[in-house]
This record gives C-alpha cells, structure tokens and sequence, in this order.
C-alpha cells in the first residue's frame, strides 16, 4: 500500500500570531481551527479524527476535543518537539486511507510570548540539567560551532539565513517582523550563545494554527485547490545534545530518503522549501542533509541571498521561524507556508507556480525530523 | 521472576551518581564488546544486563564542541558549556572550568575532575567537569 496522493490538504488557518496576551493556547488554537474549517467547507461535526500537541497538555487530544466540543473516533498526541506535526501527517494519512476516520484536524495552539511559559519544552534528565546549559540555543550553537570547525562555514553564512528570512518576510502582510535588516546587524547583534546571536534565534510568539486533511477522493469537490500529500518521512536519533553521533549531520537524511521515496521524486524536482529555523543554522544543515547541496556546503549555498526571494532556491518563503511566527513548535506552519505557495495564495511572496513544495521539521535538539513532500494536482 | 537485576540496589543513574560522591568516575562498559556508555543505562542496544560491568575511565578527553553562554556580569557572567569526548568513546555534555570560557577551543585536551558544582547554591552532589591539560 502506497500512502502517494491518498490523501490532502483541504483547509488551513491561523490565528493570534504574535502577541496574544490573555489568551490561552487552547483557546488561540481553537481559533484556528475555525479558520481552517470555514477553509475548508466544514463544520466542527465533521471532524472525527483529530491530532493535538502542545507543550503545556499532558492530554492534548482530550483537552483540544473537549474545546471544539468534538468527538473523534481516532486521534494522535504524538510528542517530538516542533515536527510533531509533519509525523502527524503521516498518522492521519493512514488513518485516513485504513478507513478510520475522513476528516482530520491537526492543531496546535501556544501562548509563549505572553506566559513566557516554554519550560515544557526544556524537560531535561539530570545529567544534562545539573549543567544547568541554556537550552536549546546552546545546543544548536554547538552544532554551529563544530560546522564551523569542520567546514569553514562563517557567521556571514548563518546571518544570510536571516536576512534571507527578513527579505522573504517583508513580502509577508503577516510576518512579526518586517523591518530591513542586513548581514552586519547579525553580525553586530549581541550574542546569546556563540556563534549565534540575538538575531540568528527565531521568534518566540503567541498563536495557533491548524489544518484539516481528508482523502484526496473528497478533497476534489471542496472549496480550495487540494495540495496532496505525496510522501512524508521520519526520522528518529537522539534525544540529548551530547547522544548526537555527529553534530553536523542531522536525520532529515533518513526522513527525507523515506520522503522523496514515498513521493517518488528527488530533491532537484521541488519548488518551494519551509525548512524548520528555530536558529540560523538549522537550514544550512537540512540544505544538506535533503540533498540540494553537499554535506559542508549549505553554508556557501546560502551566500549572496541563495535563499532570499530571486535567489538560487526558495526557502522559507513565509519569512520561517525567524521573522514571520515561531510559537515554541513551528512544524505546523512550514506545512501552512507549503500549502499556501501550492494553491497559489502566496500574493507578494508567491514563488512562480510550484507543483512540489517540502516542509521540513525539527524537534529536540535535531532529536528528530520529519520531512513532508506536498503537491498541487499536476504534481499527481 | 525479576532475572537478576536487585531492584534494592541504586539504578544506573543513580549508581553513577553515587560513584562521583565517592570521588570515583565509572562509567558502564560492555564486558563482550569492550563499548563504554554514557549516561548510564539499564538496557540498551549493545548493553544487556547481564553483561554491563562498572569501570574506572581515565577521565581524558578532548573537546568535541563548546560554546559561550552569555550571561549578564550581575548574575554570575559569561560560562562554558561543552561537549567533551572521552578517550574510551563516549561524548558528555559539561563545563570546562579553569580558563575563560572564550578560550575553550574544539580540540582541546582536557581532563576530568570530580568537583562540587560551583554554580548551584546549595551544591551536593559532585559533577564531572574538566579542565584543560597543560600545554
């Protein structure tokens, strides 16, 4: 059994991106899911299947459900930090495909700008926390640093990766932040962690998110142009920094092999690209690791805007994590960001007609990734 | 039956732990394949339990990654934080102490000691930190 174009994206939506103070991830979440439902043609009845994480629910699923007063036959509270989503992806297609159920809800909702609340998602053993490190920045700077060593990448690499973010994010009516920014502000930026500054870290922001899939049979009479689910991969192997085997090689090798080979195309055929920025280096390493340059060279690959808007490639279109909304876990709105360009509905930021977009997740500390492979009808 | 293992004694982490409150560094080792472990583990791929014997390490190791976490001056300043790679294998993260933490470079050889940890307030239990090796 293929999971290949069986099933589709039919609604999206966000809500209270930024700062919502006074509103609680459930809530912001819901919100969401309103939106996505009016996207989609559907009503809360309709949704008998439902995926949730937040850091702050020990019981996502019953608490999400109990919100919209829904009933769901089938759900997954699966927990990998910010790819949750995307591996939800991958539980709804099969849900979806073995029959139990039609229509899923993915969401997720958080108040991190206002509660300052991100604690669930620094739950540390012992042996790491009497370190007392600072967590995750300097986990990833680690990385960077070690990329650096061995590669000869620069902090002018990792400050095109925000700059390139910026330039996507101006372009975006709803990115946070939509001022200039240029190499030498990076570079002058205090530093948090070295290498990584104040201005190579993401957005730490408010709001929900959520999108609803359902077969690709039903997703051809709804209202907006199903974005199909071509392939979607995962990828299991750490859970502490220092259980890393190689710092500067990720598993968005493995879930993106298992990817492109569910959706049975390489990495030289896609678009558009959402690759998860929580920290500046994170896309450098992924451009590698999901093969649109060698290992060593995202660094180089990025330079002189490879990335920005007319650049080599488009990525992170939305202006990423790091200028358009970062809510503790990001995953949902890479897939968002993805069906956006897919449909068409990109306005300023549209990338020239793409037909296979990938969204790409990360949770822990490159603990575990989860690669998507979406696609218009051409794309079939 | 419970095969074994007495549930009365500490378990892996806590054993470790124990150990360092002892001034002993030991670290888990395979007695077939001669792999060492760390953290600690009760089980695992290449570590069953009947075959797990506690050893000394030499405490050598070099720097694998590092990094400066900025702190303001009022709440103690700048720290190192690292991941140091054992000569037996296995990578910890730690704290390298005794230089400045910008002088702490990949590479580095540095050597384990069994301290108090200096930044909690009411530290008890010892940690494994390490500082560099004369040059």
């Amino acid at each position: 059994m293929s999971l290949r174009g069986k099933t589709a994206v039919v609604g999206i939506g966000y809500a209270g991106l930024g700062s919502s103070p006074g509103w609680t991830p459930l809530e912001l979440a819901a919100k969401a899911a309103e939106r996505a439902l009016a996207d989609a043609g559907l009503r809360a009845g309709d949704i008998d299947g439902l995926c949730a994480s937040t850091f702050y629910h020990l019981f996502p699923t019953l608490s999400m459900s109990e919100q919209l007063r829904i009933s769901p036959k089938w759900s997954n509270a699966d927990m990998t930090g910010g790819s949750t989503f995307i591996a939800q992806m991958l539980q709804a297609a099969l849900a979806i495909e073995a029959g139990l159920c039609k229509n899923v809800l993915i969401v997720y909702g958080s108040a991190a700008r206002s509660t300052k609340d991100i604690y669930g998602i620094i739950d540390l053993p012992i042996l790491q926390s009497s370190y007392a490190p600072l967590l995750p920045v300097g986990a990833y700077a680690m990385s960077a640093a070690r990329h650096m060593h061995e590669f000869g990448t620069t902090r002018t690499h990792l400050a095109e990766v925000a700059v390139a973010a910026r330039k996507w994010a101006q372009l975006n009516p709803d990115a946070a932040l939509r001022d200039p920014l240029t190499i030498d502000d990076v570079l002058k930026s205090p530093m948090v962690s070295d290498p990584l500054s104040r201005l190579d870290c993401c957005l730490v922001s408010d709001g929900g998110g959520a999108l609803i899939m359902t077969s690709a049979e039903r997703a051809r009479d709804m209202p907006q142009p199903p974005v199909f689910v071509l392939g979607v991969g995962t990828a299991h192997s750490h859970r502490d920094i220092s259980q890393m085997a190689d710092l500067t090689t990720t598993g968005a090798v493995e879930s993106g092999q298992r990817a492109y080979q569910m959706a049975g195309v390489t990495a030289r055929e896609i678009d558009v690209l959402q690759l998860y920025d929580a920290f500046t280096i994170l896309p450098i390493l992924f451009l590698e690791d999901l093969g649109f340059c060698k290992k060593g060279e995202g660094g180089p690959f990025v330079a002189d805007g490879g990335i920005a808007p007319g650049g080599r490639l488009p990525v992170n279109t939305s202006g990423g994590g790091l200028s358009f909304v970062h809510p503790g876990m990001y995953g949902l709105f890479a897939l968002h960001e993805t069906c956006v360009q897919l449909r068409g509905q990109g306005g300023e930021r549209q990338v020239k007609a793409p037909n296979l977009g990938l969204a790409h997740g990360n949770g822990g500390y490159f603990s575990h990734q989860a690669t998507a492979i979406l696609g218009s009808a051409a794309a079939l | 039956m419970q095969m074994g293992t007495s549930f009365e004694q500490p378990g892996p982490i806590a054993q470790y732990l124990k150990f360092l409150a002892e001034g002993k560094f030991k670290l888990q080792r395979s007695r077939s394949s001669g792999q060492y472990f760390y953290y600690p583990r009760a089980f695992s791929i290449g570590l069953e339990s009947d075959d797990i014997e506690w050893v000394d390490v030499s405490g050598k190791g070099k720097v694998y990654s590092s990094t400066i976490v900025r702190r303001p001056e009022k709440y103690g300043g700048d720290f190192n934080i690292a991941l140091v790679e054992l000569d037996e294998g296995p990578r910890m993260l730690t704290r390298v102490l005794g230089i400045a933490a910008d002088a702490v470079e990949i590479g580095m050889r540095v050597t384990a000691r069994i301290e108090l940890p200096a930044w909690e307030k009411n530290p008890s239990q010892p940690l494994v930190v390490f500082y560099p090796d004369q040059r």
